[in-house]
């Protein structure tokens, strides 16, 4: 038998490690060019109000300055609103840098200053005056009128407040959330580089090259084949490159305008200038009979968005499908402020509104004198209420047990305060989580030549997921190869059309055209083989692997060369969900244990160790699917304990825009992280069994850190991140 | 001297980077992290932050960890300068490199450079004797993809065999 051992399931490096630990891997900002120029943003200073005067004349006088770019002598942009939607557009009236002279919040981009060089481009930036007409402002949640949110909810169902009403065992809580900036460690930038004719060859960091042409398309008028826009790698972006940022606008604009290349970087601070997670209030209600089964759920949030568009996210639609129960009602409402648009952020919705139900169960645990993770058990659903489809898999509780086994939970004393070690008191808590199992519709190429290597390509991104490694995988595998002669394209706005890189679905959707793509090459090679070579006609296809440039059957060897036409063999596939997906709920789950440690004196909360059992169907990549899940348990105690964006309403303005006082942990805070996958076999979410696993390893962290500080300390806070002050407070 | 960054007479300054002897005009403004990325095309040295906050633009200057961004070209005169261009010996990658892949030490890659430059300086300071150590002397490099404890499995693998520093 001529068989390779399947690479899918194995722990393989990244195809891409070595580009990134010599350096090699170059990044948006990192294209050089001849005659490249550099822009550097001038962003308000206040809230809201118009622009009356910029004076630019210090600026230009500096030689080498060749531009200040704004609203009154930018090249023509799209006059609409839908000019400037792209694929993860909210609600509204999108953001139009250098537009007009209108100011909507501080830190929006009011000027570009080009010149020959950074240093000279950033100093001319703090040349240029600007004179405001300042209207008064609003930035405060709290002090804000909340409408609606424009999100179809799951409808009510059962009677809630009848249910609540009678129940024996009650809880009503409300937490609130803070504003969070994704802060990857790369600032976003845009390379433009400008070709005889007009063409466009922009580097921009995103998760969408396709997203960003096609943007740039509509608001500039530009034809798409001048424009080709690449993210070969991306510093990190969780959800900040899902739509097209100012930089790139504003690069392309100074390119336009003076037929130069041009890059736009941001600085850490402007960072802080577009989206972001929005500051929540949720107020969770639960009611259970004395045996802890689940009577009522009410989950009502409000969260904080722009004035032009109104940004919605799944926050509350978890608590009407994480457990069984008939009485439930969903609510969320917008605040519209003086600020930027929120964007998704790492499990948008769901890192926020699991928080809510997971503390307010934790409470309800509490209340019945019950143990979380058994009244969890208790109230597994079976299938999703919200949509009255049973789940295509749900390995949960499996989660629950083996993630309680490994983490010791059989020890835990419920009783609040009962462990401590010298001046530090320990808790253990605990928290559940789910983040849907999406697919979209994606291409795919795959292209053999006569040499046997193997080419394909899809118009995704890596930013930092391991795409490049998992799709090498998946395309070695179905074509019965080595992954050593598979190369994986992507980050092109020109290869075949792929959906954005977010949400947990790229293995799911890219990977099943990938592998679609590649049984169809594989076929047709067989077939060519076959016409070519009779003698093959009988033999059973999954016996015959290619290698060095030659197909093997049993031990007959037959050069491609001889078979393939010499332009090679190419398939193209556009993969859909299949349908039978229609009749199920798809969703990944997880079950997060937490020790801390308090210290009650300084008010400090270390982090003791986490267990994380995550449920994501078949893992493509072990290796890989563990880093996503470790970076999440990161994120998740970055939530609970530090990470804050704080507003000064006087100004409107962010305090703590840099990376020194917006805290993010660092090596010293983290302990051991046990990361264990659950079996969970699925044929129906897609062909490759796979459900994604960027998303899930974050959700259940932060209400599980929550609880296990109430277990600490007996004290329930109910404000995050759960800081120092207010663990002494 | 004027005193805005359009002067095109620079400094002269003699240094050693990545162990080719270099003669450079540099203005006395210009970073040492600007003077590798925007003149000499040594984009491995990363700017996330540009004030000293996060660890991406860590190099070695004279064996010591400094951050780029914090350093002003022109006091580099003379000096022998690591940037993560010059850790390989040639194709073949340093331990702590290889060390980096096997343990996932990285997702996107952007601290990277800088924490492998961190952890090298880190072993010539010849302080650490525990993974507590590590995680300690590793806390001025921000990892935001939190591949913290990958990167200490992968420094702590490669300690042993890099006290003494990179390879010459």
């Amino acid at each position: 038998m001529n068989t390779l051992k399947p690479v899918s399931g194995q722990p393989m490096d990244r195809v891409d490690g070595p580009a990134k630990v010599t350096g090699q891997a170059r990044y948006a900002a990192e294209y050089p060019t001849t005659d490249l120029l550099h822009g550097s943003v001038v962003s308000s200073t206040i809230a809201r109000g118009r622009v009356r005067h910029i004076d630019c004349e210090a600026a230009l006088r500096l030689p080498g300055v060749v531009a200040v770019l704004h609203h009154q002598n930018r090249p023509k942009l799209a006059g609409e609103d839908e000019q400037y939607e792209d694929a993860d557009s909210a609600d509204g009236s999108p953001f139009r840098p250098l537009y007009n002279d209108r100011v909507l919040y501080s830190g929006q981009p009011l000027a570009l200053v080009v010149a020959d060089n950074l240093e000279l481009a950033r100093h001319a930036g703090t040349l240029v005056r600007i004179e405001y007409e300042t209207d008064a402002h609003q930035t405060d949640l709290l002090a804000g009128q909340a409408h609606p949110a424009p999100a179809e909810l799951p409808k009510p169902r059962g009677d809630f407040q009848q249910a609540y009403d009678a129940a024996k065992i009650r809880v009503d809580a409300t937490y609130s959330t803070p504003i969070e900036h994704h802060n990857p460690m790369e600032p976003h930038a845009s390379t433009v580089i400008y070709h005889p004719g007009g063409n466009l060859e922009v580097h921009d960091k995103t998760q969408g090259t396709q997203n960003c042409r096609d943007y740039l398309h509509s608001v500039f008028g530009l034809p798409k084949e001048k424009l080709r826009v690449f993210a070969a790698y991306v510093g990190g972006a969780f959800g900040s490159g899902l739509r097209p940022q100012y930089q790139l606008p504003l690069a392309v604009m100074a390119a336009l305008q003076l037929q130069r290349s041009v890059r736009v970087t941001l600085t850490r601070q402007q960072m802080f200038t577009f989206g972001y997670r929005p500051r929540t209030v949720q107020q969770l209600r639960l009611a259970a009979d004395a045996q802890g089964k689940l009577q009522a759920i009410h989950h009502a949030a409000t969260g904080q968005t722009s004035r032009f568009e109104d940004f919605t996210e799944h926050v509350v639609e978890w608590s009407g499908m994480l457990y069984q129960c008939d009485n439930v009602a969903l609510d969320y409402r917008l605040v519209p402020l003086d600020v930027y648009t929120p964007l998704d952020m790492r499990a948008p919705g769901a890192a926020l509104g699991l928080i809510g139900l997971e503390c307010a169960m934790d409470e309800l645990a509490v209340e019945l004198g019950m143990d979380p993770v058994e009244l969890r058990r208790h109230n597994f659903a079976e299938s999703n209420g919200n949509e009255g489809k049973p789940y295509s898999s749900k390995a949960l509780l499996d989660c629950y047990s083996q993630g309680a086994e490994r983490f010791g939970w059989a020890a835990r004393n419920p009783q609040p305060r009962s462990m401590r070690e010298g001046h530090e008191l320990i808790g253990w808590g605990m928290a559940g989580g789910v983040w849907e199992a999406m697919q979209m519709k994606a291409s795919a190429r795959a292209r053999l030549d006569a040499h046997g290597q193997l080419v394909v390509s899809s118009a995704t991104t890596d930013i930092g997921t391991g795409t490049y490694t998992v799709m090498t995988q998946i395309a070695a595998d179905a074509m019965g190869m080595a992954p050593g002669e598979v190369t994986f394209l992507l980050g092109d706005s020109a290869l075949p059309t792929a959906p954005l890189q977010g949400g947990s679905f790229t293995v799911s959707s890219v990977g099943s055209a990938v592998r679609q793509a590649c049984e169809v090459l594989r076929g047709k090679l067989l077939m060519a083989a076959r016409s070519c070579y009779p003698e093959l006609a009988g033999h059973p296809a999954e016996d015959m692997v290619i290698s060095e440039g030659e197909l093997h059957a049993g031990r007959r060897r037959y050069p491609l060369g001889e078979i393939l036409p010499r332009s090679g063999l190419e398939a193209k596939v556009v993969c859909e969900p299949d349908a039978r997906r229609d009749g199920y709920a798809t969703a990944t789950h997880s079950a997060v244990f937490v020790e801390v440690r308090v210290d009650e004196e300084l008010g400090t909360v270390r982090l003791g160790r986490v267990v994380s059992a995550i449920a994501a169907g078949r893992v493509i990549n072990p290796k890989m699917a563990r880093s996503q899940i470790l970076g999440g348990v990161v994120w998740g105690v970055s939530m609970a304990l530090h990470e804050e964006t704080l507003i000064d309403h006087e100004l409107g303005r962010y305090m703590n825009h840099n990376l020194a006082e917006y805290h993010i942990p660092v090596q010293a805070d983290f302990a051991d992280i046990d990361v264990l996958f659950v079996d969970e076999p699925d044929e129906i979410v897609n062909a490759l069994g796979s459900k994604g696993v960027g998303e899930i390893g974050i959700v259940g962290v932060p209400a599980a850190v929550a609880n296990a500080v109430y277990h600490a300390t007996g004290k329930r806070m109910r404000e995050f991140p759960l800081t120092i002050d207010r663990v002494l407070g | 001297m004027s005193d805005t960054p359009t002067d095109p007479s620079g400094q002269a300054i003699s240094l050693t980077l990545n162990g080719t002897p270099r003669q450079l005009q540099v203005q006395p403004w210009t970073t040492l992290l600007d003077l590798l990325r925007e003149q000499l095309d040594l984009t491995g040295t990363k700017k996330g932050c540009d004030h000293g906050q996060c660890g991406a633009c860590t190099v070695l200057r004279n064996g010591r960890r400094v951050n780029a961004c914090l350093t002003l070209a022109i006091m580099c005169d003379g000096d022998q300068l690591t940037t993560i261009e010059g850790v390989a010996d040639g194709d073949s990658l340093h331990p702590l490199q290889q060390a980096f892949i096997e343990h996932d030490a990285f997702q996107c890659g952007y601290c990277t450079p800088g924490q492998i430059c961190s952890a090298l300086g880190m072993a010539n300071e010849g302080r650490v004797r525990s993974r507590d150590d590590i995680k300690e002397a590793m806390s001025g490099n921000l990892c935001r993809c939190g591949a913290y404890s990958n990167i200490l499995d992968a420094v702590e693998a490669t300690l042993p065999l890099i006290h003494g520093g990179p390879r010459p």
